[in-house]
């Protein structure tokens, strides 16, 4: 697979028989020997090992770092207490969504997570946008997740994080260097991601994969797991052409960024989603994402049409997520559909290989998260 | 024992030939999700797409080896598509078609040369 980028724990993989795909330019393990479904299990009942390096690590340093990043988003993260992290993500002038990220303040500066197919963007982004504020892409770091019921008890074997909150960050000393941990992930599990200086990365991810609990876990696995957790993958559920409103991302917006808070607006877009937050009534034509469960057994994937009858002419929506969900134990789907056609249990019908199929929304996420608060 | 290109065994007794998929290509497929088997009593051509698999990865299809009248078809895998990860070979075998003269399966290869395509 020529012109894609590695991570530092590539050789890793391959010694662990992945599968390996290209994925926003890197080559990434898909699956491992235990394949996808046994992987995603494995993660809900003990704890997995993700290597998410290709996601794009950067620093914001400066005392107006927060100030300006509210220019971007529509967070607060002047408001974002030291040691605490939150979901943000950048919006454009239309208030579509450029891409969902993760804040921490770190006291000396704000790191952030953004997805890898957007990172460069995102850095030129921040760049523009963030004039007084020294923006560093962190290249020399490894990132790894380690998700499940038993991530903590792994992890603690390394380092103390015990008393970790969900969403908290610290900077710990360790045998393999200052690790950047925060208690949080993308799979409805409670974990840690962990950013390790890339010559440690590989001896890191060993002596975590060393412990019975701990199996290395592949995109696909990830995929499923951050499905059936309700999380939207970027470029899929989200993208420029959906806003926070539609997108059903309203709770990641705190009051004071709010129409009639204290800090409302200053981010672009904030006509357009200021105007949809104060509206009296909600627009029933509107676009919303949506849970789906199909009736009966046929996954419907990305792509699939949503129709409101089985012989309607017109779509009403599409699918822009769908698996089998190996916990549920069924097929889910996420979507979007008219405002008035978003309540739990509509019937809805999703054409898959010619033959109109009943589906039915459901709420989010399909399986509760295990977070530790 | 007979073998596709497209990774399909075909068993013939009598008249009836049984098809299932090749142990490789559960493998290639992954974990089986979804199956959509053809009703008893259609008439099928060789080529036609009869069956869907799902997997945890993409779904596909599976087109009839042989001209004939689909005679049985295995349930069982529809309510445990898994079965086709464990015994692909074996039980969990997907539908039984009965042919016109055994003539059509010389074109097939035999264990062999199915062994040689996989590598």
């Amino acid at each position: 697979m020529a012109d894609l980028k590695t991570t530092p724990l590539h050789a890793l993989h391959l010694e662990l028989g992945a599968r390996m795909v290209p994925f926003a330019g890197y080559e990434m393990p898909v699956q491992y020997a235990i394949g996808v479904m046994k992987e995603h299990q494995h993660t809900r009942a003990a704890a997995g090992l993700f290597d998410v390096s290709h996601m794009g690590q950067v620093l914001l340093t400066g005392s107006q770092a927060a100030a300006e990043l509210e220019s971007l988003v529509p967070q607060s993260i002047l408001g974002l207490d030291e040691g605490r992290q939150r979901y943000a993500f950048f919006t454009d002038s239309n208030g579509g969504i450029l891409d969902d990220l993760m804040v921490a303040n770190r006291g000396d500066d704000f790191f952030v997570v953004v997805n890898a197919a957007c990172k460069e963007d995102d850095i030129a982004h921040l760049r523009s946008g963030l004039t007084l504020t020294e923006v560093t892409e962190v290249t020399d770091r490894a990132l790894i997740a380690l998700q499940g019921p038993a991530a903590e008890a792994a992890l603690s074997r390394i380092v103390p994080v015990t008393d970790m909150g969900f969403m908290s960050v610290a900077t710990l000393p360790s045998p393999f260097g200052g690790l950047w941990i925060s208690r949080s992930g993308y799979t409805g599990e409670d974990g840690f991601e962990i950013s390790v200086q890339e010559g440690q990365a590989e001896a890191f991810a060993r002596a975590l994969l060393e412990m019975e609990e701990v199996e290395p876990i592949g995109l696909g696995a990830r995929d499923s797991l951050r499905l059936e957790a309700g999380l939207c993958l970027y470029g899929h559920d989200i993208d420029t052409t959906t806003d926070p409103v539609q997108a059903n991302l309203t709770w990641a917006i705190q009051k004071v960024r709010r129409p009639s808070g204290s800090r409302s607006g200053g981010y672009p877009g904030d006509g357009v989603i200021g105007r949809k937050l104060s509206a009296a009534e909600v627009d029933l034509d509107d676009a919303r994402r949506v849970g789906l469960i199909p009736e009966g057994r046929a996954p419907m994937r990305e792509g699939v049409i949503l129709f409101e009858a089985e012989d309607a002419a017109l779509p009403v929506g599409r699918v822009t997520s769908g698996a089998f969900g190996p916990t549920v134990g069924h097929p889910i789907s996420m979507g979007y559909v008219p405002a008035r056609l978003s309540a739990v249990d509509t019937r809805l019908w999703g054409e898959v290989r010619g033959k109109r199929l009943p589906v039915r929304v459901a709420a989010l996420p399909f399986r509760p998260a295990t977070y530790k608060r | 024992m007979k073998y596709t290109e497209d990774h399909e065994w075909l068993s013939l007794d009598g008249d009836v030939v049984t098809v299932g998929i090749t142990d490789h290509a559960q493998e290639q497929l992954g974990d089986i999700v979804f199956i959509e088997l053809p009703e008893v009593g259609t008439q099928v051509s060789k080529g036609d797409e009869i069956v869907v698999i799902e997997s945890v990865k993409a779904a596909s299809d599976i087109t009839a080896p042989l001209d004939g009248e689909i005679v049985e078809v295995n349930e069982a895998i529809v309510e445990n598509p898994a079965s086709v990860n464990e015994d692909a070979e074996g039980s969990a075998w997907f539908f039984k078609v009965k042919v016109e003269g055994t003539a059509q399966l010389d074109d097939y290869l035999d264990e062999d040369a199915y062994k040689d395509l996989i590598g």
